[in-house]
């Protein structure tokens, strides 16, 4: 079946004349019709447009065009993607219905490269929770086993890939909901570097933080969507000029003399010993390979949590300020005065955990409050940011979990913020330091959940980080194996 | 424990509620006491390091003013701008009443 091919095959079977975009397309709705009834992945999705740009496709290879890198592909973007097509949700009933009027950089890029995007993914409304529970619609399950989440908070993007739907997805990552509902779905799930692909279109949570990225099985097709979104956009006066490699030409590097960070702080209290125990055994396939493994401290790490939580929140008070009921969005019947309509107007359309973020976000920048929240969260950050500088002063990369646990049971933290809140405690650190980090399959607990090794580089060092993943691929089978509730 | 807590009382939500605009029903006013109480206390480990001589890090990429030639391209067209309007007055955004013309 074509759809848990990768995009190399698929591109081969187009250039070969064996299948045309519009099989591809069709296939991959078939596989969506079985498995998202049980996974719940999507929030949206369109077969007859879909099908419609993969005949356009067909015409132009007929015609002898030369394929787009992702001609043909089949993929999802998380529902906080702007798309002129259909609607772009955020998983909140404040923009249940609202039709974006352009298409966000990456929607672009992919159009441009070939890509058919069949549908839009379910998230955390507006991408806050670490368990896609907290979508104003309906919870994603995950497709190892329906009772447990798919982690957050991309994981429609996630699970949409777990489950053989698309072959690859885009999901952002403020403080893990890349790398985490990667590492719960036993898929491939990247952050870039901040600044490497525009967040022009992305609906912000938290600007500073924000990042869009890639979800695939195997770290080579991450590294084709990668090298299609990323670069510079005017539209995104933080996107990076820098000059965009082919990070298809970086997956050969030789893990031979590589050096890899260990800190005790990934593997303290709290780590599940069985993930400990995958995550090692991870670092030791690295080692026989000829990566040799440094000892590293990173002593601000245990406060990360704290200072994400502040940052984070006040970003997103302030970003969460235009949806008043004016312009766009939910709007409360009846207002007597322009107060009440904003306050109605928010109250009735955010969800809780949205509501208590603005709320701590906004109590942190307020006046007396500033300076022993905001400000001192901006300056934990700093300090978090040296110790990373200093560790790569010595290493390449550094490994560790992405979860502490294998994914939890849906409802099991939804009444405890604050443990909820504790999950990113192994990926808050990084896009606090603007840095990149990869979650890759790395084995499975007792109960058949998958396992993720994270590989975090410094800003701009994604091709050595996709070096050692796509060989760490090559030593393992892990990424190969199907979900129970997988279509294919 | 709980007496250290750094309580956040209700009154202080209610005035938290009004500067973001939020209207709150009692429930989640009590809830949020009781959950934003617990986190602030969370969060107040940070107190253990002296941040004096640290600089604030408010981006992970050195900002600067970003420039474009001052040329005109398509903007939104106003239907295009007001078609997610909730509610639309001719070409523009309808709100409420926000001047009493008796005052005036």
């Amino acid at each position: 079946m074509i759809g848990t091919n990768s995009i190399r095959e698929i591109q081969a079977a187009l250039r070969n004349k064996t299948i045309s975009v519009e099989e591809i397309v069709r296939d991959c709705f078939r596989r969506l019709h079985t498995a998202d009834p049980k996974v719940n992945a999507f929030i949206s999705h369109d077969e007859s447009r879909s099908i419609e740009e993969a005949r356009e496709w067909d015409r132009r290879i007929a015609r002898g065009d030369a394929l787009g890198p992702l001609c043909g592909v089949p993929m999802a973007v998380k529902d906080n993607h702007c798309t002129k097509f259909g609607t772009t949700t955020c998983g909140s009933r404040i923009l249940a219905s609202y039709q974006s009027p352009y298409d966000a950089f990456v929607v672009e890029r992919l159009h441009g490269a070939g890509a058919i995007i069949v549908g839009k993914t379910n998230l955390d409304e507006f991408a806050m929770g670490s368990s896609t529970e907290n979508s104003a619609f309906f919870p994603t399950r995950n497709p190892w086993n329906a009772q447990r989440v798919a982690g957050g908070s991309s994981g429609g993007s996630a699970a949409a890939v777990a489950a053989d739907i698309v072959v690859a997805s885009l999901g952002s990552d403020t403080g893990g909901s890349i790398r985490y509902p990667a590492s719960h779905c036993g898929v491939v799930g990247l952050k870039p570097t901040y600044g490497r692909v525009s967040r022009y279109g992305l609906v912000a949570f938290g600007s500073s933080l924000d990042q869009i990225g890639p979800f695939a099985r195997t770290v080579e097709d991450a590294a084709k969507v990668l090298t299609v979104i990323a670069g510079h956009d005017p539209r995104d006066a933080t996107s990076l000029s820098n000059p965009v490699p082919d990070f298809q030409q970086s997956l050969n590097r030789p893990l031979r003399g590589l050096r890899i960070g260990m800190s005790d702080e990934y593997f303290g209290e709290g780590l599940d010993p069985q993930v400990r125990s995958c995550v090692m055994s991870a670092i030791q396939e690295l080692q026989k390979a000829g990566a040799k493994t440094v000892s590293i401290h990173l002593p601000h790490m245990k406060y990360a949590i704290a200072a994400y939580y502040l940052v984070a929140t006040a970003e997103a008070s302030s970003n969460l300020a235009r949806f008043d009921g004016v312009h766009y969005g939910h709007r409360t019947s009846k207002p007597l005065t322009m107060e009440e309509l904003y306050s109605k107007s928010r109250g009735e359309g955010f969800g809780s955990e949205v509501k208590r973020r603005i709320m701590l976000g906004t109590y942190a920048l307020s006046s007396g409050y500033y300076d022993a929240y905001y400000l001192k969260a901006m300056k934990v950050r700093t300090l978090i940011r040296r110790d990373f500088d200093a560790a790569f002063e010595h290493v390449d990369l550094i490994a560790s979990p992405v979860s502490p646990t294998t994914a939890f049971n849906l409802g099991e933290k939804s009444q405890d913020p604050l443990a909820m809140y504790l999950s990113d405690i192994y990926t808050v650190s990084i896009n606090l330091a603007g840095i990149a980090a990869i979650s890759i399959p790395c084995g499975f607990d007792g109960m058949g959940l998958p396992i993720g090794l994270q590989l975090i580089a410094p800003a701009l060092g994604e091709e050595t980080m996709l070096g050692a993943a796509h060989q760490y691929q090559i030593l393992t089978d892990f990424h190969q194996r199907h979900a129970p509730l997988s279509a294919a | 424990m709980s007496d250290q807590l750094q309580e956040l009382t209700l009154e202080a939500v209610r005035s938290v509620a009004h500067l973001a605009r939020l209207q709150l029903d009692d429930a989640e006013i009590v809830r949020y006491s009781q959950q934003l109480s617990r986190i602030l206390h969370y969060v107040d480990q940070l107190n253990e390091l002296d941040t004096q001589d640290v600089p604030p890090m408010a981006h992970a990429v050195a900002t600067h003013n970003v420039f474009r030639e001052d040329v005109i391209v398509d903007p939104l067209s106003t239907e295009q701008a007001l078609r997610n309007a909730p509610q639309r007055g001719g070409d523009y955004f309808q709100v409420p009443k926000v001047l009493d013309l008796e005052d005036a």
